[in-house]
């Protein structure tokens, strides 16, 4: 009976769609069902935030064609979401009213924009972006919008700043914080960042709120502690809440995140996993748990998710990465950087290329870079293999070169 | 409509046809070709869509370009004369044929 069941996946996204396509690549043959809340074939996010306002109409952004899950018979059901978990039972209850038995159920159910607390934030013309159909909403409006203010200076902020730039809008971001990307870039980094935005013709407002968006129906000014600013168009970027009402609901452990071990499972029961943005884990690069929000961490949970289903497990160690592109500014990071760890900025071999080495007791830990993938990729080739580089290491020398040398000398032993 | 040929790393291969002008990683990825995971989606970001073009055809594809050229040094396999990153290969009728040789290893 359990093992008709199959494996039930909750989300229809970027984690989703690696779990499925794991389970079958690995042999597995019992039945596969993804429940997916939106209409459309899972597909990307990274390019709503950077591609789909210049390129409304050829935006292609679904992962697979349809094709793809019916040829590995994946029961892909798309616009039903699961309204309840019935733990005792193992079944999941969909919002058309069926009732469907798990042998295994992964919640893959991603995140949803933190709303902003203002008053006016339900006017015409102010928008998150989380969603193909927001990313299309979006870039209608900037065909016509001439003053965007873009509340929040995260990721999306700033690559939704530079594409209005790009499409002609005068652009001013406001961020409450003392400085732009706060959580996530290091300070010293975060400087000549700022100056190139600042420099491109963004404005940018830092240890600013804002109090409230105004207009007759229709959003015509934002009010900031500082000043007001005329905006036909506003767009916030203010963070993620991971979706784990479902887990909560039906009593797993939930802390921002579903709580999961080491294997992505639930500490509360080890028939559901969760993947993705929604799920909260243990990490060999991290103290305590955490919850990523990023395609590597999406795809390397749910390939490791569906092998374990399929006969092969692990536990979750790959290392974090991430990339933002801002306009002409490509922004990549490797590891994992605690606040207190200590940055040194290393200029590339061109000016527009910049590292930022981040060390903890002397040892390399992350890096930051900016306009230099293969920097990028040096790091993570040495972060991975968790070989120490020390302070010393990197003294007039860049990860690249370093990482050279030891392949040279490896080859050579 | 250009084809080409994925060659696995278990010896099978894998007959892919795509319009011309999709990126030669977008083609693998859409026809669930194993062993071409494209984290980036094909923003020259990430590595892991690298492929060795056949000896025999390499002037086909021509040389990665400088950014490719550069992340090539840090592939998960090891680089070859002939490694390229598939998505910064873009499939026309003169590709027609093209057989890439899919790497062991991508992350
Ligand atoms: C605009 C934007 C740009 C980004 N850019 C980058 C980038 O450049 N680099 C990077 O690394 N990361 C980026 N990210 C983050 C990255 O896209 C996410 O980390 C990744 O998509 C997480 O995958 P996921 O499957 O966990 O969640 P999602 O991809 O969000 O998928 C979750 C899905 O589950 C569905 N769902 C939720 N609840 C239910 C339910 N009860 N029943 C059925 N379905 C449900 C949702 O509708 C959603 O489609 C970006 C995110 C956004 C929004
Ligand atoms: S898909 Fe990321 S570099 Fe090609």
């Amino acid at each position: 009976m359990t093992s008709m069941a199959g494996v039930v996946v909750v989300g229809g996204g970027q984690a989703a769609f690696s779990v499925v396509s794991t389970l079958r690549a690995s042999g597995y043959a019992a039945p596969v069902t993804v429940f997916a809340a939106e209409p459309h074939l899972p597909y990307q996010r990274p390019p709503l935030s950077k591609k789909a306002h210049t390129e409304p109409e050829g935006l292609r952004v679904e992962l697979v064609p349809e094709s793809f899950y019916r040829e590995r018979n994946i029961d892909l059901r798309l616009g039903d979401d699961v309204v309840a978990l019935d733990t005792a039972a193992a079944t999941v209850v969909t919002r058309t009213g069926a009732r469907v038995p798990y042998a295994h159920l992964v919640l893959a159910t991603g995140a949803r924009n933190r709303p902003l607390p203002v008053p006016g934030a339900e006017l015409d013309g102010v928008h998150a972006l989380r969603s193909l159909d927001d990313a299309l909403t979006i870039g209608r409006a900037l065909t016509t919008a001439r003053d965007v203010v873009v509340v929040g200076g995260g990721f999306i902020g700033l690559e939704l700043a530079r594409v209005a730039l790009a499409r002609g809008a005068r652009v001013t971001v406001v961020e409450l914080a003392d400085r732009l990307l706060s959580r996530a870039v290091s300070r010293e980094l975060e400087l000549p960042l700022r100056e190139r935005h600042e420099h491109a013709g963004v404005r940018v407002l830092t240890g600013t709120g804002v109090r409230a968006l105004e207009g007759p129906g229709r959003v015509d000014r934002v009010v900031t502690d500082r000043e007001v600013l005329a905006a036909d168009l506003v767009v916030y970027g203010i963070g993620a809440i991971p979706r784990d009402d479902l887990a909560r609901e039906a009593g797993l452990a939930v802390d921002d995140g579903v709580v999961v071990d080491e294997q992505l499972r639930s500490v509360t029961d080890p028939r559901i996993s969760a993947v993705g943005d929604c799920a909260r884990h243990p990490h060999p690069h991290a103290e305590g748990l955490v919850r990523l929000e990023s395609v590597q961490n999406a795809i390397d949970q749910g390939t490791l998710v569906g092998r374990r289903i399929a006969g092969s497990p692990a536990s979750y160690e790959s290392l974090p990465w991430f990339w933002s592109d801002q306009g002409d500014l490509r922004l990549q990071i490797a590891g994992l950087r605690s606040p207190a760890d200590e940055v040194r900025l290393v200029p590339g071999d061109s000016p527009e290329r910049l590292a930022g080495y981040a060390f903890r007791d002397g040892l390399l830990v992350a890096v930051e870079t900016l306009n230099w993938p293969a920097e990028h990729l040096a790091a993570r080739r040495l972060l991975e293999r968790r070989t120490p580089v020390l302070a010393g290491d990197l003294a007039g020398t860049t990860l690249g070169a370093l990482a050279r040398a030891r392949r040279a000398a490896e080859v050579r032993a | 409509m250009p084809t080409v040929i994925f060659q696995l790393p278990d010896g099978t291969e894998r007959k892919v046809t795509a319009a011309s002008g999709t990126a030669l990683m977008q083609a693998a990825v859409s026809n669930g070709v194993p062993g071409i995971v494209a984290e980036c989606g094909g923003n020259a970001s990430c590595a892991t869509c690298h492929v060795y073009v056949d000896a025999a055809q390499s002037g086909l594809a021509g040389p990665p370009n400088d950014v490719e050229d550069e992340m090539l040094d840090f592939t998960a396999a090891e680089r070859r004369p002939t490694s390229r990153l598939s998505c910064q290969i873009h499939l026309s009728d003169a590709l027609d044929g093209l057989v890439v040789h899919v790497p062991e290893e991508q992350v």
